[in-house]
């Protein structure tokens, strides 16, 4: 093996630019987060409501939801985003197609950021129905039985504590979509994986490179899961055997 | 006018012999990667339940490495490090292959850890009374429960690693995605192509989730 390896390659400057190495991975590292981070918000608000409707008694709003999931979770991520960016577009009324192909602003990360959150939408849904199934069933009824309406026993009596029971499923998804994110490279997001490659090709030091943007993922993701077990050990529900430790 | 009228969908049919060739390095990559990962993820389960200490340490590192990468990350490192390592170039199709045995086999080995886990200790002892060997009471006892109670997990990964396939896309290896774009271009129509091959995926994705439901129904386990 005759690799060359130069640790210094960080601090040098790209070919024909007076920006560093370190300058590119820092902003793939920014966007990495921001289409993680807007993905997540879309994710969790359309997956709660989903999972939610999974649950209700009626046909036609549980059926659709079940179409929804079914849906996004059965097509591979990529191929979604391929499908948003290009085609898409396509079958919008003709002027809003051509302002979404030729001057919509930040159209790769919009792109990004919303076909990843409706792609872990139907992830974060599963989740919420299985937190809500988890519950005995006569939480509803009791709920009901003091004179709740539906969805009050939803609001005041199921989700509080089906949204704490789902807090460990819901983290592995929060770094799923960390590390799903790198997939927006194929539309051009100038994040970490784009940065990744365009560094490889520009200074041909591939494994410090790629070490290097491994370990920001890495920062990531176990940032990522902190900030949930904070939040998992801050609302956990006295009297459950996750408690009991 | 720019509604699915200006989409001409006639390109799919010519095309179906090309794509039938992507679809078969899909479904071989699927299987083999499958195949490999359970295999190798049975041995890092049992490696991470060994009390062998640094074998344990050792696979749970492996594990938890692989699995807080992107898989993306990992099809790259894999394409275009170990040729570096090694001074050998290596095809797309046995790097993808070598890839997704690796990677997947990290997430197989979380299954089978809790499969195995889930077979009482009781098992495992009435293995060793009768003077069983740690690899007979691992292969005749322990192993045939876990893979029982865990076969819808174990196949929902594998509806996950049939999707995750689609990015090999990335280096070029001429998976189902890959020859549908190779197609488009070729026929001027990559719109219809994406959107006949989200269809296809769509359709083996939504028969084995099915599949999948209507054995954990069967195989529950009966105790």
């Amino acid at each position: 093996m005759n690799y060359h390896w130069n640790w210094g390659i960080f601090l040098e400057q790209v070919k024909g630019g007076d920006e560093t190495y370190l300058h590119w991975l820092i902003s793939g590292l920014g966007w990495t987060v921001a289409v993680a981070l807007s993905a997540w918000v879309i994710a969790l608000v359309l997956g709660s409501i989903v999972g939610t409707l999974r649950t209700v008694p009626n046909r036609w709003l549980s059926g659709l939801a079940t179409a929804h999931v079914e849906l996004f979770r059965n097509i591979p991520l990529l191929v979604q985003l391929l499908l948003w960016f290009f085609v898409v577009p396509e079958l919008l009324p003709r002027d809003l197609s051509l302002w979404v192909k030729q001057e919509m602003p930040a159209k790769e990360f919009l792109t990004a950021a919303i076909c990843l959150g409706l792609f872990t939408s139907a992830r974060v849904a599963e989740q919420v129905r299985a937190g809500i199934q988890s519950l005995a069933h006569g939480q509803q009824m009791a709920g009901l039985a003091i004179g709740f309406t539906l969805p009050q026993t939803y609001r005041y009596v199921l989700l509080p504590m089906a949204f704490r029971i789902i807090i460990p499923p819901l983290t592995s998804e929060f770094m799923n979509v960390i590390k799903n994110s790198s997939v927006a490279f194929a539309i051009g997001v100038l994040e970490l994986t784009f940065q990744a490659r365009q560094m490889q090709e520009d200074s041909e030091q591939g494994i410090e490179t790629y070490l290097a943007v491994t370990l920001l993922y890495f920062i990531v993701a176990f940032s990522a899961n902190r900030v949930m077990a904070l939040i998992e050990r801050r609302s956990r529900v006295p009297g459950y055997i996750a408690t009991a430790k | 006018m720019s509604f699915f009228a200006q989409f001409d969908f006639s390109v799919i049919g010519p095309s179906l012999p090309f794509l039938w060739e992507g679809l078969k390095f899909t479904v071989r990559l699927t299987v083999i990667a499958m195949l490999g990962g359970i295999f190798l993820g049975t041995l890092l389960a049992l490696a991470r339940l060994s009390s062998i200490a640094p074998l344990a340490m050792a696979a749970t590192w492996y594990v938890n490495l692989m699995r807080s990468i992107p898989l993306l990350m990992v099809i790259l490192w894999f394409f275009l490090i170990i040729p570096l390592l090694t001074g050998k170039p290596m095809g797309a199709e046995t790097s993808a292959i070598i890839t997704f045995i690796a990677f997947e086999a990290a997430y197989f080995s979380e299954i089978m850890r809790a499969g195995i886990q889930s077979v009482p200790r009781g098992q495992v002892f009435a293995g060793q009374a009768i003077g069983m060997t740690y690899w007979q009471t691992m292969s005749y006892v322990v192993l045939p429960q876990a893979f029982r109670n865990m076969l819808p997990v174990l196949l929902t990964q594998t509806i996950i690693l049939f999707q995750d396939t689609s990015l090999v896309y990335a280096i070029g290896a001429k998976d189902l995605l890959k020859a549908a774009e190779i197609a488009g271009k070729n026929y001027g129509r990559p719109l219809e192509m994406y959107v006949f091959v989200a269809l296809v995926y769509f359709i083996i994705c939504f028969a084995l989730s099915r599949l999948v439901k209507h054995l954990q129904a069967r195989t529950a386990i009966i105790r």
